[in-house]
């Protein structure tokens, strides 16, 4: 059997929870970034990721009788996105009213996914349902270890390749400077005849459309199973990433493969002997975020980049 | 925002609409309850008054192929063998007040007479005081220690003796593991699981007395990312046989077949999982136990007649538990010994406990010649580990 | 639209009651779909949540804490800060009300403890937001970050605490602190199961309007809340006024903490963290930010909790049930805002 790496073990194994853990993060974290630049907050989104991880898991196992094992997980990768471009809509709809705050929905939408998903999924838990493919990309090594670490999945490259897909999209097309002037000022955008609700709304959906892709990468690659615990507020912290992103999606996908690799540590660290004061380092991607956080910002800076509208009612 | 210049407060309709709010609720429910019969319960040709009421509640789903569905399976079976006995459960209650509240709405409403509150940390303060209160309803209580005369008489506490299967399962992976690193993925560092780490290392010790098991802490029940991120890091490490205490196995058991390593399981079985990597496990056995306290209830025996002993514990003699159906992986010496060393702890010639013991760093547990029965209560307060595990409890 | 008066009075009573009726009929829907009767399930619901005495104490019991917890959002929200630490900031008023417990109980009579136990989650609780608001005049960190992740920093300090130097041997079956001696324990309300958190928030709720609407400083926060820079303009004492609310409103959520020690587990351990805090968020936004408004409706989702069991129990819905009852209540009261001075 294969040798033990000993302290090679450690940031190998950052190597891998980066690869494998990075993926709910990055396309929560660009759904709820390309949210958030058209001025709304989609809190909601950690029950949209619960969702996904149930409907791509259900949806998989399902038709894995009439579709076989091979294309039965894309169709639940689809199907997942579905449902989040379904929650979204309620949320895109909902939080838009007059005198209807996002964060509220967004907790209430939280409560309701996560209900869903759980109600729906019970007959989920016990079946194994057919899984996404995984690029091996380290069958040179002779290191078992290695081989494993080194394995990427398509939706890793997927959620890469939206990252300049959507710098782009802010940057130079006229669609994304209406999204940007939605979420800058609203009233600016009326003017020019944007509609600011369907600018908003569109944007929520697809925004939860990826966070229902980010839940199916939850239940059909990493950890690759549905239970009702699948996420552990992973949807919340992705929210969170994308103010510490600045609203880029380049940051994004920086911060993300920070917080996939930080999930690895505390096991990591225990396997080579490091056991003490484990729950401070299960905490560490929060305290460095905090710490960078608070390193960074300032009272004048932290506006910068910062959609106008952002957290404003109507 | 708020217009400053009206005479009445604008909270006055926030107070109202929050009143009516609540009590049209009320009404309409209410409004509802008028058109319905007053039973409550679903379907069900009236069931007899005199049917046994026993509540089961669950601290987690009742179908997470761990710890939760072992009970739920025992249940199901006290109802399905002993005519009788009506079940009415509840499932994911947290260790509030709202299991509480869950065990007295039982007893009010449902009219239970026993009741099964399945997870430990239910016990205190909730389980003693609701004891208290209605000392006409048994309290089954999985886990927890009972002490006599400082808790009230209608508890029973009990629990099964699963690391004695924990080291059968040892043995098997002591002869299977070709490095003799072993791994156990845990939640939280209580008796009951370092139990279950310490048999399961001596079992592999007494096979191959280099091997050791290291031990990894998730931190809590049930976190599936970071029960197989420890996993991946244990399979980094050499690890070719994980096991592991979570509430639900399934994602470790996945994980390890993943990584092309053998795994041993718990609570249920989860051979499905892992068809080829799967060596044996340590499961539950509820349903003969939950049937026969069934009958006895029926019988009208009690708890706080002495009838039923307060601290109930059994091991693989006692059919609390039971070890899995070996898997295609197990080679023939690793059955025999591990048959053998089966009936030897049924026959209670095998002490699992037995001197010389030191922990992992050093402290003498017990000297030579000196042993524990699976039954001594030191063993209920379990805080350390034994030498070839790798790992701390704090 | 023009109405009259007597209208626009009653809307406040109507739009809500509607707003839940149509919650319910929702919620019925979906019982149906999943092969219960709906008229049945809302009967089941009246009963557990408000159809007997003991019925209205398990409600209460679990509103309690909530109406704390809303107040640690619904005060800095007066401000405009969007705070989401309350549970942290209970778990940290837990942890200081235990320590305090456990260092005075030996010495002090149960009455004195308990005092120093309050005052201790007060202090800790407001610190602790006061820190994310802090953060938040000086440095320009969003505070509703800087509060979410304080959160995951206070449970893994709990955590750490209670399996080490805080930890009981003693008590096997989940690592937990030493408990508190029995003569700081918190007592019931005379002649009922529910203890004295209830009287602890409903006071919390009064004071909070009473400071918010009739005190200067109420004033300020909400002046200051409406347009910050006009309120810097006209002198008010913005960073103050930040760091005030925000203690106040930590010092609310601690004191949940204590009250979770003191008078439901006596110890501290894991079970601390059992969503009282994400809960209070969403009572205070539906209650809009009205800390006399966060009394009925946590007695609203307190009612929604209670209820939880009984659509197990007596009509087999699966428990996640109560989650998409929750949400679909909230769902709808929340869009029944802006059907004011619509209709």
């Amino acid at each position: 059997m294969a040798a033990a790496l000993g302290w090679w073990g450690v940031p190998l194994a950052i190597v891998a929870g980066t690869l494998r853990g990075s993926v709910p993060f990055l396309f929560v974290s660009l759904g709820e970034c390309l949210t958030e630049k058209s001025g709304k907050i989609n809190l909601g989104l950690e029950g949209t990721l619960r969702m996904g991880a149930m409907a791509a898991y259900g949806v998989s196992y399902l038709a894995a009788g009439w579709l076989g094992p091979g294309l039965s997980p894309w169709l639940g990768v689809l199907v997942a996105g579905l449902a989040g471009m379904g929650l979204g809509a309620i949320h895109g709809w909902l939080s838009q009213q007059r005198r209807v705050n996002d964060v509220a929905v967004g907790i209430a939408m939280i409560i309701l996914g996560s209900g869903l998903a759980n109600f729906l999924g019970k007959p989920f838990i016990q079946p194994q349902a057919p899984q996404l493919p995984i690029f091996k990309l380290a069958e040179w090594s002779g290191l078992p270890q290695v081989q494993a670490a080194l394995q990427i999945s398509p939706l890793l490259l997927l959620g890469i390749a939206i990252v300049p897909l959507m710098h782009w999209g802010f940057k130079s097309t006229r669609w994304g400077l209406h999204v940007r002037a939605v979420g800058d000022r609203p009233e600016a955008a009326r003017a020019m005849g944007i509609s600011v609700f369907k600018v908003r709304l569109t944007s929520i959906i697809i925004g939860s459309g990826l966070a229902g892709i980010g839940g199916a990468s939850l239940s059909l690659y990493y950890p690759g199973l549905w239970t009702e615990r699948i996420s552990s507020g992973q949807g919340l912290m992705a929210v969170a990433l994308v103010i510490f992103a600045r609203w880029q999606p380049w940051q994004c996908l920086w911060a993300s493969l920070l917080f996939g690799g930080a999930q690895a540590l505390g096991p990591a660290f225990q396997s080579v002997g490091i056991d003490t004061y484990y729950y401070l380092f299960t905490a560490t991607p929060y305290i460095l975020t905090l710490v960078i956080m608070i390193l960074t910002c300032s009272p004048q800076r932290t506006l910068l980049g910062s959609p106008g509208a952002l957290g404003q009612e109507d | 925002m708020r217009d400053h210049h009206r005479s009445l407060p604008l909270s006055r309709r926030q107070i109202l609409r929050g009143l009516l709010a609540t009590s049209a609720f009320g009404l309409t429910a209410k409004f509802g309850t008028g058109c319905t019969q007053s039973t409550t319960s679903e379907g069900g040709a009236g069931s007899p008054a005199k049917d046994f009421v026993v509540g089961f509640l669950y601290v987690g789903p009742k179908d997470d192929f761990g710890y939760n569905q072992a009970h739920a399976e025992g249940a199901a079976a006290m109802v399905a063998n002993v005519p009788g006995i009506k079940l009415v459960e509840e499932a994911s209650v947290p260790e509030t007040t709202a299991v509480a509240e869950a065990m007295r709405s039982m007893i009010e409403v449902d009219g239970a007479k026993a009741l099964f509150p399945t997870s430990f940390g239910y016990f205190d303060p909730y389980i003693l005081e609701l004891a208290k209160e209605f000392p006409d309803v048994q309290f089954f209580h999985a886990g927890g220690l009972y002490q006599e005369g400082v808790h009230p008489k209608n508890i029973c506490s009990y629990f099964g003796y699963i690391d004695e299967a924990q080291y059968v399962a040892g043995v098997v992976a002591g002869h299977t593991s070709k490095s003799g690193k072993l791994g156990f993925v845990a939640a939280k560092p209580i008796p009951q699981l370092l139990r279950n780490v310490n048999s399961f290392t001596l079992g592999a010790r007494s096979i191959n007395p280099a091997a050791t098991t290291q031990v990894i802490f998730t931190g809590d029940w049930s976190v599936p990312v970071k029960e197989a991120e420890a996993t991946n890091s244990m399979a980094d490490q050499g690890v070719d046989v994980v096991t592991c205490h979570v509430d639900s196995p399934k994602v470790v058991i996945e994980t390890a077949e993943k990584r092309g390593i053998f795994s041993s399981g718990y609570h249920a079985n989860q051979s499905s999982l892992a068809p080829k990597g799967y060596l044996t496990g340590a499961e539950w056995d509820w349903s003969s136990i939950y049937t026969s306290l069934g009958e006895q209830l029926l019988a009208g025996k009690s708890i706080a007649n002495g009838d039923i002993p307060h601290i109930l514990r059994g091991g693989l003699a006692d059919k609390f538990c039971k070890l899995s159906p070996y898997g295609p992986a197990v080679s023939d010496a690793a059955k025999a010994d591990a048959d053998a060393a089966l009936a030897d702890i049924k026959a209670g010639k095998l002490t699992i406990y037995q001197g010389p013991l030191k922990t992992n760093d050093g402290k003498e547990i017990l000297p030579a010649g000196k042993g524990l029965k699976i039954d001594d209560m030191q063993l209920e307060t379990m805080d350390y580990l034994v030498e070839g595990v790798k790992g701390s409890v704090s | 639209m023009v109405r009259s008066p007597h209208w626009r009075s009653l809307e406040s009573l109507l739009i809500p009651a509607g707003a839940i009726v149509v919650a319910l009929l929702l919620f019925g829907g979906f019982c149906a779909l999943a092969g219960a009767n709906p008229l049945q399930v809302y009967g089941s619901i009246y009963k557990a949540a408000f159809g007997s005495a003991s019925a209205w104490q398990n409600t209460l019991i679990r509103a309690s804490p909530l109406m704390l917890t809303a107040l640690c959002t619904g005060l800095p929200a007066r401000l405009g800060l969007v705070i989401i630490g309350n549970e942290g900031a209970l778990v940290i008023g837990a942890l200081a009300a235990l320590v305090a417990g456990l260092a005075l109980g030996p010495t002090l009579p149960g009455f004195l403890v308990l005092l120093a136990m309050a005052i201790a989650s007060l202090a800790a609780g407001g610190l602790w937001i006061m820190a994310a608001g802090a953060l938040r005049h000086y440095r320009g960190v969003n505070e509703t970050i800087s509060s979410l992740l304080m959160n995951y920093l206070a449970i893994a300090l709990m955590n750490h605490l209670v399996e080490g130097p805080l930890r009981d041997p003693g008590f096997v079956t989940k690592p937990s602190s030493y408990e508190i001696t029995q003569a700081a324990w918190l007592g019931n309300l005379p002649g009922s199961r529910i203890h004295y958190g209830l009287l602890y928030g409903l006071v919390a709720c009064v004071i909070a309007y009473l400071v918010m609407q009739r005190t200067t400083f109420g004033f300020a926060a909400r002046t200051a809340g409406g347009n910050m820079r006009a309120a810097r303009m006209a002198g008010l004492p913005v960073g103050q006024l930040t760091l005030a609310v925000c203690f106040l409103g930590g010092a609310c959520a601690g004191l949940a903490g204590l009250v979770e020690i003191a008078a439901v587990q006596r110890r501290l351990n894991e079970s601390i963290v059992s969503n009282y805090g994400y809960a209070g968020i969403l009572v205070s936004f539906v209650a809009r930010h009205n800390p006399l408004a966060m009394i009925p409706v946590s007695i609203l989702l307190g009612g929604i909790l209670a209820s939880g069991g009984i659509l197990q129990r007596s009509h087999g819905l699966p428990d996640a049930t109560v989650l998409v009852f929750q949400g679909i209540v909230f769902l709808c009261v929340l869009y029944s805002d802006s059907l004011y001075r619509r209709l």
